[in-house]
């Protein structure tokens, strides 16, 4: 593990209800870079997201995930998030009756209660919301709405951005960031992930598409097949994927 | 230990936030009811002749009386002999201003958080502290005076205000009512009066506390609140008690008489105590709360938010005598641990054209059992009526129940009756998603709760919303399992 590896993935097996999905991952992500995985529907693209978040569903038999050096499979979803690792989901579940600014007040302030700093004061929450809602262009969208409540699958993935930039994580996994959105939406997603990318965080961008990639362009693209990573390259792969398809890689 | 174990142990640590006790000298009488408790009673308030002629027929009824058992509750026995009726601070029990007031009975007061002091009165609520069985402190407030509105304990109505009294104290619970309405018309000891005058709209809340504090004791307060044509209130209702191994008995009776085109709005946080995690202590809650819309095109609304009491029996009702006249029922009802509710409303229309809505959102936690009970009657002479009920039962736990009983009887063609209903669990999607943002499971349960109950929050006075909410992730502490 080099010095600024800020992910690492060893040997990750992982199954959900007795079928094995994962079979043997090995990853290493370091600080200021975006991976993509790739790979067929079924491969285990978004297994491998699920198991990084901590979902509970899937039992990890064996492996780890490494995050700043530490074994994550060993910490709660939320603990995981608190220390920065974040998931932008493929599909955002509804909450009703809970108001977006409630939510993302609330989110923000177990953050900082986590780094032992005090609640935001709601002058600095509203600019601060204001400011990324008006980026992302969903400024209207975040009153009088509750979370996810009617939102089209283009707002949904704009309200995960939103939560992205207000947490500011270290570490994000961008699942099918780019399902059911139209191209203007898939800029403004991949927008919000650029400006984001610094020497200090990483991406892990799952992805069935090349098309995504040409917005959030990836140092290293993995193609993952029936559990395993069949091959690792730079951006060049997905366009050979796109040219001959999955079945190139079998 | 396993992990529920470990919940339970938490539960344990946290504990009631108003389980503290004042140390305070009073006046208890000793245990017992009987005629002389009842005399007793009027003559501590120095209450006129005809005040216990009413204290003693009720007495006499109560006696011939029984305990009503339809409830789906389990009710131990309740030994009224072993029920101290009466206690009062021993210092002067009533305040005219609040240097007066005994400073451990105001520390009291504020470490409930309750506004007795000028600056708080000016941020638009008028308050009435009642300590055990007496009011000890109304708040006066210059504003209410200048329009005519009367704002005191109903024992200074009795004696200052003997018509109102006289004409309407029994006039919408009489006190053949019920059981518990028989018991508090014959001893009840304090409670607020509100008075508002034609054409009156209250610029403030006027907002009544009740605090049980003696060990032993029952409380039976009795609040009366008259609108008179055109005029508007809006009225807070709040009540905490120490904790206490032994269970204690609450049971008040609330009037509402809303004239023509008047308004009124009545909301409750009840927080009694609600016992340990195993069951023992906590209040037991028998409440009877009625108000009649009498004009037309009057207005009563009901918002209650329920967390607290070993038992509650609760039934805010409406009769809508008005043509035209309007009845709402808004209600949280949240029981965790060994906590017992039946709640639910009646919506009694008699005129016509008249309109209700009832929305009970109940949450069940721990190994606790939540009741709606819901009558809708819409008599022969109530045409072109109408009522929307929604009743939504949210379960935590797999130990807990959540049932429903809705009754709806209609004697007119005329008129439209909807009820919708749901059950829910909590989605593990919803869960997960919040941790992710990283809150922990009772944060998220205590987020994905208050957007469920978002419907009859918002009903409450802002400040009051607040203070719910927090009550509501308060009371939902440890009841993941």
């Amino acid at each position: 593990m080099s010095n600024n590896t800020l992910l690492e993935i060893k040997d990750l097996h992982a199954e959900v209800e007795g079928k094995k999905i994962l079979k043997g991952i090995n990853l290493s992500i370091p600080a200021g870079s975006v991976h993509a995985i790739m790979g067929p529907n079924g491969a285990g693209k978004s297994t491998l997201g699920s198991v990084i978040a901590g979902k509970e569903e899937f039992e990890v038999t064996h492996g780890e995930v490494l995050y700043k050096g530490r074994n994550i499979l060993e910490m709660d979803p939320e603990e995981r998030a608190l220390e920065g690792v974040f998931m932008s989901f493929q599909n955002p579940v509804e909450i009703p009756g809970v108001s977006m600014p409630n939510f993302l007040r609330t989110i923000i302030n177990a953050h900082r209660e986590h780094r032992g700093e005090e609640p935001i004061a709601p002058a600095e929450f509203l600019r601060l919301m204001k400011e990324k809602a008006a980026f992302l262009g969903i400024e209207k969208m975040i009153r009088g709405r509750s979370v996810n409540e009617g939102f089209s699958g283009g707002e949904k993935k704009k309200n995960e951005m939103l939560q992205m930039m207000l947490l500011e994580p270290q570490f994000v996994v961008l699942d099918e960031l780019d399902s059911g959105l139209d191209i203007d939406a898939i800029r403004k997603v991949s927008e919000a992930v650029n400006q984001m990318r610094s020497p200090d965080n990483a991406f892990l961008a799952i992805t069935h598409y090349q098309r995504l990639l040409d917005y959030i362009v990836p140092d290293v693209i993995h193609i993952l097949v029936d559990g395993r990573i069949v091959k690792s390259g730079d951006k060049n792969l997905a366009l050979e994927l796109e040219k001959d398809g999955y079945e190139m890689m079998l | 230990m396993t992990e529920e174990d470990k919940l339970l142990e938490e539960i344990t640590a946290k504990e009631y936030e108003h389980g503290f006790v004042t140390d305070i000298e009073m006046e208890v009488i000793p245990k017992g009811l009987t005629e002389d408790t009842v005399r007793f009673i009027s003559a501590k308030k120095n209450e006129p002749e005809w005040m216990l002629e009413y204290r003693l027929k009720a007495y006499r009824a109560w006696l011939e009386m029984e305990m009503p058992d339809w409830a789906h509750l389990k009710v131990p026995p309740i030994d009224f002999q072993d029920i101290s009726y009466y206690a009062a601070p021993k210092t002067k029990p009533k305040y005219d201003s609040i240097d007066e007031v005994d400073p451990e009975l105001l520390r009291t007061f504020e470490r409930l958080g309750i506004p007795l002091e000028e600056q708080k009165r000016l941020a638009g609520v008028a308050v009435d502290a009642v300590f055990d069985s007496v009011s000890v402190m109304t708040t006066f407030n210059e504003t209410l005076d200048e329009l005519g509105i009367i704002f005191c304990s109903i024992s200074e109505a009795v004696k200052n205000h003997p018509d109102l009294i006289k004409q309407y104290l029994g006039s919408v619970v009489p006190y053949r009512d019920n059981y518990f309405a028989a018991l508090n018309a014959a001893v009840f000891s304090d409670g607020s009066f509100v008075y508002i005058p034609p054409g009156v709209r209250s610029p403030v809340e006027l907002s009544t506390y009740f605090r049980i504090n003696t060990e032993g004791l029952g409380q039976f307060e009795r609040t009366l609140i008259i609108a008179d044509e055109g005029s508007y209130v809006s009225y807070l209702e709040g009540c905490t008690a120490p904790m206490r191994d032994e269970n204690q008995l609450h049971a008040a009776v609330v009037e509402i008489a809303v004239h023509k085109e008047a308004e009124v709005k009545y909301s409750t946080v009840q927080n009694w105590y609600p016992g340990d995690k195993d069951g023992k202590g906590g209040i037991y809650n028998f409440v009877t709360k009625r108000g009649i819309c009498l004009g037309d095109h009057s207005k009563l609304s009901w918002t209650q938010v329920e967390t607290g009491s070993a038992i509650t029996w609760k039934y805010p009702s409406t009769i809508l005598k008005g043509d035209h006249s309007v009845g709402e029922f808004y209600s949280v009802a949240l029981t965790n641990n060994m906590q017992q509710a039946d709640t639910g409303t009646k919506m009694t229309h008699l005129g016509s054209n008249t309109r209700s809505t009832i929305i009970s959102k109940g949450i069940s936690a721990g190994k606790s059992h939540n009741t709606y009970r819901g009558l809708v009657h819409i008599g022969k002479r109530a045409t072109g009526s109408r009522n929307f009920s929604q009743c939504d039962s949210l379960l935590l736990t797999d130990r807990c129940g959540a049932h429903t009983f809705p009754y709806i009887d209609v004697a007119n063609s005329s008129s439209i009756v909807e009820h919708e209903a749901t059950t829910s669990k909590i989605a593990d999607d919803q869960i997960f998603y919040l941790k992710q943002r990283g809150l922990d499971e009772e944060k998220a349960i205590s987020l994905i709760v208050n957007g469920y109950a978002k419907e009859v929050l918002q009903q409450l006075p802002m400040e009051f919303a607040a203070e719910a909410r927090k009550l509501l992730e308060i009371s939902l502490e440890g009841s993941v399992g």
